[in-house]
């Protein structure tokens, strides 16, 4: 166990170990829905939802079960099942019951059913050895940090819509270039706090 | 060996705990029960909640177009929506255009039928049908004009009146990378249920006649989805005045067909117009027809001989040809089909000889 406040870790997954902007995690979606701000903050929520549930979830599989039986090797597929029966139980859930949410939410829960930032979360708590409100917390600020990166890109892309792009450049290409200027920026906050 | 043991228990536990929680959720949280969708104010149909309205119609054999398969990503689908049905969806937006969203037209394969719906939909599609059929023969009448004659399987029939039409799904091929449906007249006679026969003439970067010219040969399956359409065969002892250029054909040719079996002896003059000798097809069968039919008179005319066509015929357009030979129009009733240019100048000129506009079906080749 190492010893950082949670608080630390919820900022740092924000701003300095962003996923997307750090370890260029969940970029299909995130270069696939950053064209409206809209659309990109309720994909944000939804991943925040998804990372702060699964990874608390699999805390439990991989401390209570894994462990236990020395089958840690295992939590590569144990994870992805996991999250992906999660994703659509929630799905479920949501349709029948809230639906209101639905309609801005849940449409985007099968986009990230195989998100890489949300098994890459569940695989960094374990790297890491967090403990369990160190994994609640890094899976919250992962989500949030996803959601703010997102969230810029749409307003950035908002903004590029009457700008001159190069024919090759036009869509994701000019998206990936934004996230490695971005990432630039990011690695300004680095001095704040760090994590590693 | 132990390990082993352990690893595939384990894994079969966590994925078959999870299975066993989906497949309740499956039955509990998202089973809807029975819902009712109305069409039309008329039809009702019960169907299993939680579907798509799509593939829920699909089960009770209401065929809606639909050429990616539900998938969102073509845009035929749409039904209008008069009651139930939920929100509008991010992933129709694409294909609904504000004016039809006003108008509460949806994609039937995004939204769900979760509680009792009431649509609209064309009459007509309440009658159409998926078929596969095989191509039977495949034959050139003209250089750009392929005669194909299309069979089913054993124990199916296809329904259709004469003059209507179906659509052709054409796959995906090299140089076309998304699947779609054209519209094509029956030129067979509708007491042949067992196939349908089409003209198809080519059209330059036409996505489904380069499909059917350059890729489709004989014995192959293909998908057609039908009928269509309201200009067909009106019962009546009314004089007919048919007129036809190109492919236009196909459905008066179904009509004739279907007259000559049911040895119909309405008095019929059919004007068929083409370009050069080069562009005249089936005229054995209309000679044959017209052999049977002792009232029927055909009227051929070219627009552009050319010296080698030998030709000693009508020359001029099928609208001069009206002009020359046309008389009282007002007893009579017209069927037009052919390009949008042929009926819109054909339909004025039969007015004006007194034909009452109620009286002149027609076919527009888009």
């Amino acid at each position: 166990m190492i010893e950082i406040s949670p608080w630390i870790i919820f900022f740092a997954s924000i701003f300095t170990n962003n996923m997307i902007l750090a370890n260029f995690l969940g970029m299909c979606s995130f270069i696939a829905v950053s064209g409206e701000i809209r659309t990109s903050l309720s994909l944000g929520q939804a991943v925040t939802f998804v990372l702060a549930a699964t990874n608390v979830l699999n805390y439990f599989i991989y401390h209570y079960m894994l462990v236990p039986l020395g089958l840690e090797y295992l939590r590569f597929i144990v994870f992805i099942v996991v999250i992906a029966a999660f994703v659509q139980l929630v799905e479920m859930i949501i349709e029948r019951y809230f639906e209101t949410l639905y309609y801005s939410l849940g449409i985007f829960l099968p986009l990230i059913t195989v998100n890489c930032a949300i098994l890459g979360v569940s695989l960094f708590m374990i790297i890491r050895d967090y403990n369990l409100i160190q994994s609640f917390a890094f899976g919250v600020g992962s989500g949030l940090g996803w959601t703010l990166a997102i969230v810029a890109m749409a307003g950035i892309r908002n903004r590029l819509k009457g700008a001159k792009i190069p024919k090759g450049l036009e869509g994701p290409g000019i998206t990936l270039i934004i996230t490695g200027i971005m990432a630039l920026a990011f690695l300004g906050f680095s001095g704040i706090v760090q994590i590693q | 060996m132990q390990t082993i043991g352990i690893t595939v228990l384990a894994i079969s536990s966590i994925t078959g705990l999870l299975a066993l929680l989906l497949s309740i959720a499956n039955k509990t949280i998202a089973n809807y029960g029975e819902k009712k969708i109305t069409i039309n104010k008329d039809k009702e149909l019960l169907v299993d909640g939680g579907d798509t309205l799509l593939s829920a119609l699909m089960e009770q054999k209401v065929f809606i177009p639909s050429a990616c398969g539900g998938k969102g990503s073509c845009g035929y689908c749409k039904v209008t929506v008069i009651e139930g049905g939920g929100q509008f969806l991010p992933t129709e937006m694409g294909y609904v255009t504000p004016e039809e969203k006003a108008e509460g037209v949806r994609l039937s394969c995004q939204l769900k039928v979760r509680e009792d719906i009431q649509i609209q939909i064309p009459e007509e599609l309440l009658s159409v049908q998926q078929f596969d059929y095989h191509v039977e023969f495949l034959k050139d009448v003209t250089p750009a004009i392929k005669h194909l004659r299309l069979s089913l399987p054993e124990d199916e029939v296809i329904d259709f009146k004469a003059g209507q039409y179906i659509q052709l799904l054409a796959p995906k091929y090299k140089g076309n990378d998304e699947e779609v449906y054209r519209a094509y007249s029956i030129a067979s006679s509708p007491l042949d249920e067992k196939a349908v026969e089409l003209y198809i003439g080519y059209v330059k970067d036409g996505v489904a006649t380069t499909y059917v010219h350059n890729y489709l040969k004989e014995g192959q399956k293909i998908t057609v989805v039908g009928p269509y359409g309201d200009f067909y065969y009106q019962e009546g002892d009314r004089e007919m005045v048919m007129v036809a250029i190109g492919t236009g054909m196909a459905p008066i040719m179904s009509i004739l067909k279907y007259m000559h079996s049911k040895k119909i002896d309405r008095k019929v003059t059919f004007y068929f117009g083409a370009r050069t000798r080069e562009d005249l097809f089936e005229m054995e069968t209309l000679e044959a027809l017209q052999k049977d039919m002792p009232n029927l008179r055909v009227i051929t005319c070219l627009s552009k001989p050319t010296e080698s066509c030998n030709w000693d015929g009508e020359q001029g357009r099928v609208t001069d040809m009206l002009k020359k030979f046309l008389e009282n129009a007002e007893d009579k009733e017209a069927y037009l089909c052919g390009s949008p240019v042929m009926i819109d100048s054909v339909i004025p000129l039969l007015m004006e000889k007194g034909m009452p506009e109620e009286r002149i079906y027609y076919d527009k080749f888009e």
